[in-house]
């Protein structure tokens, strides 16, 4: 009776466990896609930053013509006239995700836009994702620290800067895909079972789709698997889990275009064929120990190591001979610059110049993981008690993902998921202990022996040395200094040696107790709120700053695009930096010389030299590059501090590392950068101070440059080969128009051409590209 | 001296072995015989690539990655039908099989995609 009313109570205890879990994520899902809105209800429902809109722009191709079509899409609008292979080089993950949504949403007649799928799809990916952190920490750990990891996953800031609602990037999806990725793993370590095995191939053929990071996932579990194997941990699940994921997701990341054969011949993968020999190895020894006798084993093992070794070197070292034979020993540009981080100032200017490839400061780890960067710790603790794989593949992931974080500000995003999975372990831990300490101290010994004979109760202390019990007084200092100072949560956890001696804390202590972490998660809910609405839902594309006269809005970007699209023939081609170049083809619907996609180095540094050179130079490699139209960003007029003034520099360093006559020293006056009266002639007569500063003067009658602070040098010029077309209202975007050449040369030049007319040598013009 | 203890000990290793696999139950011998075939269609295809090039490489990388992955999916099913594995004692064998066949199919839909 009293056995089958215990059991009724535990399954309502259970169905009712299940609802209130289910109901918890369901709130969880919508309040991450509730954050990310902020951007929407402050601006509109547009798309951000300059990446999303090359995206938007295959999406909608996509969506018009069709997936034959996009898969074997040559783009000819960009990067002219080589083009671009969009159908070979695009990660096709996001844009087919967000055309599958748009065709179901419009066969079952929700006629959503293209452009609104692509502005959501972030947020509800999420969503999705918080899900996901959900069912890898119940994995790992169990529901409780599960539902706290999602909940801190659909806050965190640094996931919310790269999944704002209108932020149509690669990460949106990917970081998705990466945790699903890794719990399906997780899943399949703690079961053994091949189903989700497959899975795990698919969803890591999913995230090869979706993102380059996809080698972190090729790296990481192999190294996990070698740890295993490292610290005796070998089962057959190891195996189940590791083999069948390299045979299947080597051959699936082959079927992406973008990834083709460099998923067997780039270094980024060879760690995972390394380890797929090693665990075959290891298998191979564990069978044989289990089916031979113990000294019949220490046999073979004399008889195997002896020969063995000698193959191994041989083999090893032919592999090293073809590794080293490359000059970046197999890895590419952008990994190598992520092992050695003085990399790419060296040598690859343009992976250098990024803003989002510096390493970051540390206000920035409080800014995007807030409070999780102290519990992180806490959870490391936690999940060593007990060690499981599933736990120290956690603890891997996050000394991992901090050590990549640390090198560009951009890894931060791959942080997030391993520090709110840590920190949610360290929470439910925590409230585990103090709830348990409430229910003893309510509820009383008798009622529930049951339940605590089997439990591992945790007393919290400052040394881990001293497993004595009966430091009750060191214990209470600490709880002590716990209640004084919330943020010291790191202190090591111990098992009770003794079951039939419950040691729990005192009653005040776990209230007080609970009640300050509750308050330490209302800091980090109002952070991210705040980070979410003030710091991260700048479309930037559209810039707001208030005055005392109320908010001005500077919508200038969309006001040159939308000119150039109204005002120019379709085929002309427009010439700017390469940051503007996605926009351009986006959303003016002209040809570009160079984009986003900066995978000629070459053809920036021409722009680049270009707009380095004086006006006739300039006008010359433009006119070779068919060019009509030159777009520049001018931020003086209003103090817009990403204008091409500011970027100049890296113009002439990349523009120079191609072409030698542009040398750094001359547009820097004493190693300064001006624009002033003491800027050096070079600097003065280079077309993007010409360009910029045209009539400049006659805004305010002195040319006072509010982001340098100062007058500018030269002041009253004419431009001989280029002509004004447009400028903003803000001055923030200036388009120039270059002028035909003349139609009869007078002068000098036509009497030399006269007299030696075969010999050109002496009235051909210098080539400005020499 | 030395050697023909070096040869005495390989022989009686040899013989040990041998008298340990002959005691294995024969639904296993069946699927270890597939793996060798498996491994050894692998070796002929490298060789075969070896001698006459390896253009077009994704039909040699389907092919190869096509043996050694049902290799390693047998292997998978050895691992857990075999009822030594104290660890897959509650996992009956038609499950087992049938993840096998599951996974099959997926790798073969991917190689006939990737064969070009």
């Amino acid at each position: 009776m009293a056995a089958q009313e215990t059991s009724q109570s535990a399954i309502f205890r259970h169905a009712f466990g299940n609802v209130l879990s289910f109901t918890v994520l369901l709130l969880i899902g919508v309040m991450a896609f509730s954050i990310r809105l902020f951007s929407v209800i402050k601006y509109e429902s547009v798309i951000h930053e300059f990446d999303p809109y090359f995206n938007y722009r295959v999406t909608q191709f996509l969506t018009k013509s069709g997936v034959y079509d996009f898969w074997n899409w040559f783009d000819d609008r960009t990067w002219y006239p080589l083009g671009r292979v969009i159908g070979g080089t695009v990660y096709p993950g996001l844009t087919l995700t967000a055309g599958t949504l748009w065709r179901i949403l419009n066969s079952i007649n929700i006629p959503l836009s293209v452009e609104t799928v692509c502005v959501f799809t972030a947020p509800v990916f999420s969503a999705f994702a918080s899900w996901a952190t959900y069912l890898l920490t119940k994995e790992i750990k169990g529901a409780g620290a599960g539902l706290t990891a999602a909940a801190l996953l659909a806050m965190v800031p640094s996931y919310i800067s790269r999944s704002v609602a209108g932020s149509y990037d690669n990460e949106a999806v990917a970081i998705f895909a990466l945790i699903f990725t890794f719990y399906l793993y997780i899943k399949t370590l703690n079961t053994g079972s091949l189903f989700y095995a497959t899975l795990n191939a698919i969803a890591y053929f999913y995230m090869v789709c979706s993102w380059g990071g996809y080698t972190f996932i090729i790296n990481l579990i192999p190294m996990h698997v070698l740890l295993c194997i490292v610290t005796g941990r070998y089962s057959p699940r190891l195996y189940i889990a590791y083999a069948p994921l390299v045979v299947l997701g080597t051959l699936l990341a082959a079927l992406v275009p973008v990834v083709g054969f460099n998923a067997v011949m780039t270094s980024e993968h060879f760690a995972s064929f390394l380890v797929f020999i090693i665990i075959h190895v290891v298998a191979l020894v564990y069978y044989i120990k289990g089916i031979l006798t113990p000294q019949m084993f220490k046999v073979a093992v004399t008889l195997v190591v002896s020969v063995g070794m000698v193959l191994c070197f041989a083999v090893l070292a032919v592999l090293i001979a073809l590794v080293a034979s490359s000059p970046t020993k197999g890895w590419s540009g952008r990994s190598l610059s992520l092992l050695d981080p003085t990399y790419a100032s060296k040598y690859i200017p343009i992976i250098a110049s990024v803003s989002e490839h510096q390493p970051p400061t540390w206000p920035s780890y409080f800014m995007d993981i807030n409070v999780l960067a102290f519990l992180v710790p806490a959870g490391i603790i936690a999940c060593f008690l007990p060690l499981s794989d599933a736990s120290s593949f956690a603890v891997l992931y996050i000394v991992t993902s901090v050590y990549f974080s640390g090198v560009m500000v951009r890894l931060m995003l791959v942080l997030a998921p391993a520090a709110c999975i840590m920190s949610g372990i360290a929470l439910s831990e925590a409230f585990d202990v103090f709830t348990r300490s409430i229910k003893f101290h309510l509820v009383g010994t008798t009622q529930n022996p049951q339940e605590n004979a089997g439990d591992a109760t945790k007393v919290t202390q400052n040394d881990v040395k001293s497993e004595k019990s009966e430091d009750t007084v060191k214990e209470r200092s600490s709880r002590k200094s716990k209640k004084k100072d919330k943020e010291n949560i790191e202190k090591p956890s111990l098992v009770s040696r003794v079951e039939k001696r419950l040691l729990v804390l005192p009653l005040e202590t776990s209230v007080m107790a609970v009640f300050l972490v509750v308050l330490l998660g209302a800091f980090y809910v109002v952070h991210c709120v705040w980070a979410a609405a003030e710091a991260y839902s700048a479309p930037s594309i559209v810039l707001t700053s208030r005055s005392h006269d109320g908010l001005h809005v500077f919508d200038d970007f969309r006001e040159a695009y939308a000119w150039l699209s109204h005002n120019t023939e379709v085929d002309d081609k427009v010439a700017s930096w390469w940051d503007y170049g996605y926009q351009t083809t986006a959303m003016a619907n002209r040809t570009v010389i160079v984009d986003n996609n900066t995978w000629n180095n070459t053809h920036i540094a021409t722009v680049g030299t270009a707009l380095s050179s004086p006006e006739k130079a300039a006008w010359d490699i433009f006119n070779s590059l068919d060019v009509k139209y030159v777009l520049v960003v001018f931020g003086g007029l209003v103090g817009y501090p990403s204008d091409d003034i500011n970027k100049f520099l890296w113009m002439v360093r990349i523009g120079g590392g191609v072409f030698p006559h542009i040398k750094e020293p001359d547009y820097l006056r004493d190693g300064q950068y001006r624009i002033d009266s003491q800027a050096t002639p070079t600097m003065l007569n280079c077309l993007m101070y010409k360009l910029s500063y045209y009539r400049f003067v006659e805004t305010d009658g002195r040319g006072y440059d509010k982001v340098r602070n100062t007058e500018i040098g030269k002041k009253h010029f004419k431009l001989n080969h280029f002509e004004e077309v447009f400028t903003t209202h803000h001055w923030m975007v200036r388009i120039y128009k270059l002028k035909s050449p003349r139609n009869r040369i007078r002068g000098k030049t036509k009497r030399s051409k006269s007299k030696s007319g075969t010999s050109k040598r002496s009235t051909r013009k210098k080539n400005p590209w020499q | 001296m030395g050697r023909s203890a070096t040869t005495k000990d390989a022989h009686a290793l040899f013989h040990s072995l041998r008298s340990a696999y002959a005691a294995t139950p024969n639904h296993l011998k069946i699927i270890d015989l597939y793996i060798l075939f498996a491994v050894a269609t692998a070796v002929i295809q490298v060789a075969y690539m070896a001698i006459v090039g390896s253009f077009p490489f994704n039909s040699f990388l389907s092919g190869v990655l096509s043996c050694v992955g049902t290799a390693v999916l047998a292997v998978s099913l050895r691992i857990q039908v075999n009822k030594d594995n104290k660890e897959f004692k509650d996992l009956p064998p038609e499950r087992a099989f049938a993840d096998f066949v599951l996974c099959n199919l997926v790798l073969h839909l991917v190689i006939i995609n990737f064969l070009g």
